[in-house]
C-alpha cells in the first residue's frame, strides 16, 4: 500500500496539538520546539505532495479511500488535484511561518499552539476531502478553534465582539451550505456522500439552479463575499498575529475553495445560471474593499479590507467559468494567501514594538527594521499586481477571463489596481518611511532571526512564482480542465 | 555567440548589479559603483555589438532577430517572454545604452564620491556638507558624500534593467513587465531623499498618476489578447489579416476594436510620457537627484511611453484610408499638440532650472506624440532619439550647474536656493565646460538650424505636420518658438551677465566624472541630426539614413515626403526668432520681479494640481470614507447586522418574558406541576392508611361501577 501521506498531513497537526497539551505548561521552550517540529513536518510533507504531483497525468492523486458508515454512505476519501495541491502547500507554509513568528508569544503558548494545530488539521482536511460529509466535518473543526483563539489571545478591545461575529457568520454560512449539501445527498439517492459520486448524479437543471445559491453563498461567506464580508476585517484585526495569518491567508481560501468544490463543481448548471450574479457581488468586493482600505487609519484594518478586495478577485475569476479566469483564481488563492500572511506578520511585528496600529502615529520603521520594510514592499507590489511577482501572474489571467465574459466588469475591477496602489503606497510612505516619532526612536529594535526567516520564505515564494509561473500555473490549469469538463466544455 | 543569445543577456548585468549591491556590497561605496558602472558598460558594449549586427543585416525589417520562451500558461496558449531586434528597437537600444552609461558615470561624481562623510548627514536627506580643517587651521565646508551612495546605484541598475527589457521585448507582456519595473524604480528614486516631505509626496504622485495610465494599458493588453490570442508584436502588427480583423470587429462607442485598443494603449503612454492631463507627476519628479531626472526624462521612463506607441503604430493606424486619421491618431495628434504648447507656456514662467527642463520635456514629448498622430512614424522616432541625447545632456549639465552653485553655497555659507536661476548668472566664466555643453544641449532643444540634431528632427516633424495637418503645424510651430525662447532665457539667466549672488560668485567647475559624460552627450546632440537630413536638401550628398532604416520597421515602408520650403523656413524662423527674442529680453532682466512673464496663471501651472485635488482626490476620499466606509459598511451593513442581533436579542427577551415565563413556564412547566400538587392535595384525605376504609371505598366503587354498567349498557 502507498504511504498515506495526505492522512498524515491532515492528522499530524491535531495529534501534535494534543501531544503539546501533555507538556507541562511552564516548559515553554519545549512547547515551542514541539510546535515547530510539527509545523516543519506538515510543511515538508505538503511540499512533497506538491512537487510529486504528476501534472502530465492530472486528475486526482494520492487517493485514500476508506468506508466509514456504509449505511449512510459516508466514507473517508482524501485526494489532491491541480486545484487543491497548491492550497495544501499554502497551508503548510502559513502554519510553519505562523509558528515562527509566534515564537515570542508568552501567554499560555501550550494551549495556543494546540488550538492552532487543531485548526490546521481542519483546514488540511477541507482541502483534501472528497467526501461531502468529511468536508463539512473538517470545516467545523477549522472554524471552532478560531473562536477560542480570538477570544483568548486576541486584541483586548474587540476580541469578544469579533470572535462572536466571526463564529456566528461562519456557522450560519455552513448551516446554509449544509442544507444544500443534504439536498444534494437526498436528491441523488445514491446513499453516498462522495463528491465523485455526487458529480455523476445528474441533478436536474431546476434543482441545480435552486440549490446553487445556498451552497455557493454558504461557503463564500467564509471567502468574504459581499455583503457577508464584515466578519473578516473585524476578525482579522482582533486575532493575534499567527491567527490573522491563518485566518486571512488560509481560512478565506477555505471558503472560496469549498464554494468552488461543492458549489461550482457539483452544481455546474447552477453556476452557469448564477454566474453574472456572482460576478456582480465579486465586483463589489473588489472595488468596495479597496475603497474602504484606502481610508482606514488602522494598519491592520487596511490589510483586512485589502483581503476583502483581493478575495473578490478570486470569486470574480470563479464567476467567469473560463479557463483563464479559473486558473487565475486558483493562482490568486495561493498568491493572496502568501501575501496576506506576510502582511499580517508585518503588522504584528510593527504592533508588538510600537503598541499602536494607527498609521499616522507610526513612521520611519524602515530604519529600525529594514527586513520588515523590504518584505512589506515586496508584498505590497504583489498586491498591486506588479509583473515579476505572483500577484500579476494571478490577476492578469483573471482580468483576461473577465474580459471575455463582460468587458465592462473588467474595466470597473481595474479601478482597484489604482486604489490598491494608493493605499499600499500610503502605508509604505507613512509607516516605513516618514519621520519616526520621538518615543519610538530609542526603544524599538529589529525583529528576530526567526521572524526574518519567515519573511524571507514568504517573499521567496511570491518572487519564485512571479518570475517562473510554470512552477504552479500548469498544475492549476490541469485542475481547471477537470472543472471545465464538468461544465460541459463551456 | 548567436545574436539572439547576446540579446537575451543584454538586460541582465544591471539586474545582477542591483542584487549584488543590495545583498552584499551596500556598505562598500567604491565596489558598489564599480559593479553598477561595470554592468552598465557591459550592457552598453553588448548593445553596440547588437546595433552593429543589426546594421549589417540585410532586410532587418523583414527578418529581425527574435526569440521567445513560454512563460505563463493561459487557457490554451502560453504567454511568452521574448526578445526582438528590428530597426526600431535597434535605434532605441542605441540611445538607451549611451545615455544610461553616461548617467551612471556621471552619478559617481554627482554623489560626491571621494568626498568626506558629512557632519550631520542622515539617510533620506541630501548631503549637507562636511567641515574640513586644513594645515593652517582654517575651516572649510566642502560637499559631502551621499549617505545612501550604494543604494542609489542599486536602484538605477534596476531602472536600467527595466528599460532594456522594454526596448528588447518582442511582445506587449514583456514590455509591460519592463514598464512596471520602471514605474517602481521611478517611485523609489523620486523619493530617494524620502526625508523631505516634498519628495515623499512627489514619489506617491508619480506612482499613482502613471498607474492610472497603466490601468488603461493593461485593459488594452487584455482586450488585444482576447481578440487575437497573442501579444507578440510581429504576430499582430505585421499580419494584415489580424489588423483587418480588429478593424472589422466592433468595439465601443461606434469605434472599431482596433481603435479602442489603440486608445487604451495610448492612455498608458499618456501616463508614462506625462501628456496632458496626466502630466502633473513629471515636474514634481524633480525631487529626485539629478541623475534620476536624466534617467526619467531621457534614457528611460518617458521615452518608454513614446516608444510604446511608436511600436504599436501599425495597430494605431490600422484602418487608415486615404490619409484620414484613425481615432487613436486623432487623439494623439490632439493631445500631443496641445501638450506641446501647454507645457511650453508653463516653462516660460518657471525659475527652477530643473523645472524649466521638466516642462520642456513634456512639451517635446508632445511633439513626438503629435508627430505620430499625424503619421510621422520616422519623425517621431528620430525626435525620440535626438531628444534623449540632448535632454540627458541638459539635465546632467543642469545638475552640474546646481553642483557648482552648491559648492559656492557651502563655501560662502549663504543660504539660497541653488536651483533658482535668478540666484545664478555669470557662470560661463566659472564653469566653462558646463557652459559650452549646456549651450549645445539648449541649442539642440531650441532647434538651432543646420548644426544641431534637434533642428533636423523637429524639422521633420514640422514637415510632416505641414503636409498632413495644418492646424497641428501651426500649434507646433508656436510651441517651437516658445521652446527657443525659454531655452535662451535659461541660458542667459544661468550663464550670462554677472553673478547675482555670492554663491554664484564662488561656483566651481565640476570634476571629470561629471563633465566627460556631458562632452560625449554633446557630441551626439550635434552629430546625430546629420543622419536624417532630407535628401532633397542635401541634394543626395548624405543619404537620409534614418528614414531608410527606421522606416523599414514598418510592414509598409513610409513614403518620402515631397520637399517643401515652407516648413523648413518656419523651423528656421521660429528657432532663431525665439532664441533672439529670449536673448534680447533676458539680457536686461536681473531679478524675478523684473520678469514680465511671471504670470500667476503660468507660474501656478494653470492650477491643474489644485483642480485635481478639488475635483478628483477629495471626492474620491469622500466616496471611500464617508460613503463606502461609514455609511455603507459601518452604517448599513454592520447596522443591519447589529439590528438583527438586537432584534434577535429582543425577540429572545419577549419570548422569555411574554411567552416562555408565563405560557411555557406558567402553564406547561410550573402549571403541570402545580396541577398535580393541587390534585394531590385534594386526594390526600383519601389516603388515611386504614384498611377498613379502603375496603369500604372499594365496595362503594365496585357497586357504583356495577350499577352504572347495568343501567347504561344494557340494551
Amino acid at each position: 500500500m502507498q504511504f498515506p501521506v495526505l492522512s498524515v498531513i491532515v492528522l499530524s497537526p491535531i495529534i501534535a496539538g494534543l501531544l503539546i497539551l501533555l507538556i507541562p505548561a511552564n516548559r515553554k521552550t519545549e512547547i515551542r520546539m514541539a510546535a515547530l517540529a510539527a509545523a516543519t513536518l506538515a510543511m515538508l510533507l505538503s511540499a512533497w505532495v506538491y512537487f510529486s504531483y504528476d501534472v502530465q497525468q492530472g486528475g486526482y492523486q494520492f487517493i485514500e479511500h476508506y468506508t466509514w458508515l456504509r449505511q449512510m454512505g459516508i466514507s473517508y476519501i482524501v485526494a489532491v488535484d491541480g486545484m487543491n495541491a497548491p492550497l495544501v502547500l499554502l497551508t503548510g507554509v502559513v502554519m510553519f511561518t505562523g509558528v515562527l513568528i509566534s515564537w515570542g508569544l508568552d501567554d499560555r503558548p501550550r494551549e495556543f499552539f494546540a488550538f492552532l494545530f487543531i485548526l490546521a488539521s481542519g483546514v488540511f482536511g477541507v482541502f483534501v476531502a472528497q467526501d461531502l460529509f468529511m468536508l463539512f466535518f473538517f470545516y467545523e473543526i477549522a472554524v471552532f478553534p478560531m473562536y477560542l483563539l480570538i477570544s483568548i489571545w486576541g486584541w483586548v478591545q474587540t476580541r469578544e465582539y469579533a470572535a462572536m461575529k466571526l463564529t456566528l457568520y461562519l456557522f450560519i454560512g455552513s448551516v446554509v451550505a449544509l442544507i444544500g449539501g443534504l439536498a444534494m445527498y437526498f436528491e441523488a439517492g445514491m446513499v453516498s456522500f462522495s463528491m465523485w459520486d455526487l458529480a455523476r448524479a445528474g441533478f436536474s437543471t431546476e434543482f441545480q439552479i435552486f440549490w446553487f445559491p445556498f451552497v455557493f453563498l454558504g461557503f463564500a461567506v467564509l471567502g468574504g463575499i459581499f455583503p457577508f464580508h464584515n466578519w473578516s476585517p473585524d476578525g482579522h484585526v482582533a486575532a493575534p498575529t499567527a491567527v490573522s495569518m491563518f485566518h486571512a491567508g488560509v481560512l478565506m481560501k477555505l471558503g472560496a475553495f469549498a464554494a468552488l468544490r461543492v458549489g461550482i463543481m457539483l452544481l455546474p448548471e447552477g453556476a452557469q445560471f448564477w454566474k453574472i450574479g456572482i460576478m456582480a457581488l465579486a465586483l463589489v468586493n473588489v472595488v468596495y474593499g479597496a475603497f474602504i482600505a484606502m481610508v482606514q487609519t488602522d494598519f491592520k484594518y487596511v490589510i483586512g479590507f485589502s483581503s476583502v478586495s483581493h478575495m473578490g478577485l478570486v470569486m470574480l475569476g470563479f464567476s467567469t467559468l473560463t479557463p483563464e479566469g479559473l486558473t487565475g483564481a486558483g493562482l490568486q488563492m495561493f498568491s493572496h494567501g502568501v501575501m496576506t500572511a506576510l502582511f499580517f506578520a508585518v503588522v504584528g511585528m510593527v504592533y508588538d514594538r510600537a503598541h499602536t496600529r494607527e498609521i499616522n502615529a507610526l513612521g520611519g520603521f524602515s530604519k529600525k527594521m529594514p527586513w520588515v520594510a523590504v518584505a512589506f514592499i515586496v508584498g505590497g507590489l504583489v498586491s498591486m499586481g506588479m509583473p515579476g511577482l505572483s500577484g500579476f501572474v494571478a490577476e492578469f489571467p483573471i482580468f483576461m477571463g473577465v474580459w471575455r465574459v463582460r468587458p465592462l466588469v473588467a474595466i470597473v475591477a481595474a479601478i482597484s489596481i489604482v486604489i490598491t496602489a494608493s493605499y499600499i503606497i500610503r502605508i509604505i510612505g507613512r509607516v516605513f518611511f516618514g519621520k519616526m516619532p520621538e518615543e519610538f526612536e530609542h526603544h524599538i529594535g529589529d525583529v528576530t532571526a526567526l521572524d526574518k526567516l519567515a519573511l524571507v520564505l514568504l517573499c521567496a515564494i511570491m518572487i519564485t512564482i512571479g518570475v517562473y509561473p510554470a512552477i504552479m500555473a500548469p498544475m492549476v490549469s490541469s485542475g481547471v480542465e477537470s472543472i471545465l469538463r464538468l461544465l460541459g466544455g463551456a | 555567440m548567436a545574436p539572439e543569445t547576446l540579446i537575451w543577456l543584454l538586460p541582465l548585468p544591471p539586474l545582477l548589479a542591483f542584487f549584488l549591491i543590495v545583498l552584499f556590497t551596500n556598505r562598500r561605496n567604491a565596489l558598489s559603483h564599480s559593479i553598477a558602472v561595470g554592468a552598465a558598460f557591459l550592457s552598453w558594449l553588448g548593445s553596440m555589438v547588437v546595433f552593429i549586427l543589426a546594421l549589417q543585416k540585410e532586410h532587418l525589417g523583414e527578418h529581425p532577430f527574435e526569440a521567445a520562451l513560454n512563460w505563463l500558461p493561459v487557457g490554451e496558449g502560453w504567454l511568452k517572454i521574448g526578445v526582438l531586434i528590428d530597426p526600431l528597437s535597434a535605434v532605441a537600444l542605441f540611445f538607451v545604452a549611451w545615455t544610461v552609461l553616461m548617467i551612471f558615470i556621471y552619478s559617481v561624481g554627482y554623489h560626491n564620491f571621494g568626498q568626506p562623510k558629512g557632519d550631520h548627514d542622515r539617510k533620506g536627506l541630501p548631503p549637507h556638507g562636511a567641515t574640513l580643517t586644513d594645515e593652517h587651521g582654517h575651516k572649510h565646508t566642502v560637499p559631502s558624500i551621499e549617505p545612501m551612495y550604494a543604494r542609489f546605484f542599486a536602484f538605477i541598475g534596476l531602472f536600467a534593467f527595466g528599460m532594456y527589457t522594454l526596448v528588447l521585448s518582442d511582445n506587449l507582456l514583456t514590455m509591460f513587465v519592463g514598464w512596471e519595473i520602471m514605474g517602481l524604480c521611478s517611485y523609489l528614486l523620486i523619493g530617494f531623499w524620502y526625508g523631505k516631505v516634498s519628495a515623499r509626496s512627489a514619489m506617491i504622485k508619480a506612482f499613482i498618476t502613471t498607474r492610472v495610465g497603466d490601468m488603461f494599458m493593461l485593459l488594452g493588453i487584455v482586450w488585444l489578447y482576447s481578440a487575437t490570442g497573442t501579444l507578440s508584436f510581429r504576430a499582430i502588427l505585421w499580419d494584415q489579416k489580424v489588423l483587418d480583423g480588429l478593424v472589422a470587429t466592433d468595439g465601443w462607442f461606434g469605434l472599431s476594436a482596433a481603435a479602442c485598443i489603440g486608445i487604451l494603449l495610448f492612455l498608458g503612454t499618456v501616463g508614462k510620457s506625462a501628456q496632458f492631463p496626466l502630466h502633473v507627476w513629471l515636474p514634481d519628479a524633480m525631487e529626485g537627484p539629478t541623475p534620476v531626472s536624466a534617467m526619467i526624462h531621457a534614457a528611460t521612463m518617458v521615452s518608454a511611453g513614446v516608444y510604446a506607441v511608436i511600436r504599436m503604430f501599425p495597430l494605431l493606424s490600422a484602418g487608415m484610408e486615404h490619409g484620414a486619421l484613425t481615432p487613436p491618431m486623432l487623439a494623439m495628434a490632439g493631445i500631443g499638440a496641445f501638450t506641446a504648447l501647454f507645457a511650453a507656456t508653463i516653462a516660460v514662467a518657471q525659475n527652477d532650472i530643473k523645472r524649466v527642463l521638466a516642462y520642456s520635456t513634456i512639451s517635446q514629448l508632445g511633439f513626438m506624440i503629435a508627430a505620430l498622430g499625424i503619421g510621422g512614424y520616422v519623425a517621431a522616432t528620430f525626435h525620440l532619439v535626438t531628444h534623449a541625447f540632448f535632454k540627458a545632456l541638459l539635465f546632467l549639465a543642469s545638475g552640474a550647474v546646481i553642483h557648482g552653485v552648491e559648492h559656492g553655497v557651502l563655501h560662502t555659507g549663504q543660504h539660497i536656493d541653488p536651483q533658482d536661476m535668478f540666484n545664478m548668472g555669470g557662470l560661463r566664466k566659472k564653469m566653462p565646460i558646463t557652459f559650452i555643453t549646456f549651450t549645445i544641449g539648449g541649442l539642440a532643444l531650441a532647434g538651432f538650424p543646420f548644426i544641431t540634431a534637434g533642428f533636423w528632427s523637429k524639422d521633420e516633424i514640422l514637415a510632416d505636420a505641414f503636409a498632413h495637418a495644418p492646424l497641428v503645424f501651426v500649434v507646433l510651430a508656436l510651441s517651437a518658438l516658445l521652446t527657443a525662447f525659454y531655452t535662451m532665457r535659461q541660458i542667459v539667466l544661468t550663464f550670462g551677465g554677472e553673478p547675482r549672488t555670492q554663491a554664484a560668485e564662488h561656483a566651481q567647475e565640476v570634476r571629470w566624472t561629471m563633465w566627460l559624460p556631458l562632452a560625449i552627450l554633446a557630441f551626439f546632440a550635434v552629430t546625430l541630426g546629420w543622419v536624417g537630413i532630407p535628401e532633397a536638401l542635401s541634394g543626395g550628398l548624405v543619404p537620409n539614413w534614418v528614414h531608410e532604416f527606421v522606416g523599414s520597421s514598418l510592414p509598409h515602408h513610409p513614403e518620402t515626403l515631397e520637399f517643401n520650403m515652407i516648413p523648413l523656413i518656419t523651423s528656421l524662423v521660429v528657432a532663431l526668432g525665439g532664441l533672439g527674442l529670449g536673448f534680447w529680453y533676458y539680457r536686461r532682466v536681473g531679478s524675478a520681479a523684473a520678469d514680465r512673464f511671471q504670470v500667476p496663471l503660468l507660474k501656478n501651472k494653470y492650477y491643474i494640481d489644485e483642480i485635481y485635488d478639488r475635483f478628483l482626490v477629495k471626492p474620491a476620499y469622500w466616496l471611500a470614507d464617508r460613503f463606502t466606509n461609514q455609511i455603507l459598511d459601518r452604517g448599513i451593513i454592520d447596522g443591519a447586522l447589529h439590528g438583527i442581533a438586537r432584534v434577535a436579542g429582543s425577540v429572545g427577551g419577549i419570548l422569555r418574558e411574554d411567552f416562555d415565563k408565563p405560557v411555557i413556564n406558567g402553564i406547561i412547566g410550573d402549571g403541570t406541576a402545580n396541577l398535580y400538587r393541587t390534585l394531590a392535595r385534594w386526594l390526600r384525605p383519601l389516603q388515611t392508611g386504614r384498611v377498613q376504609q379502603y375496603l369500604l371505598m372499594g365496595f362503594v366503587l365496585a357497586f357504583t361501577a356495577l350499577f352504572y354498567y347495568i343501567y347504561t349498557l344494557r340494551p
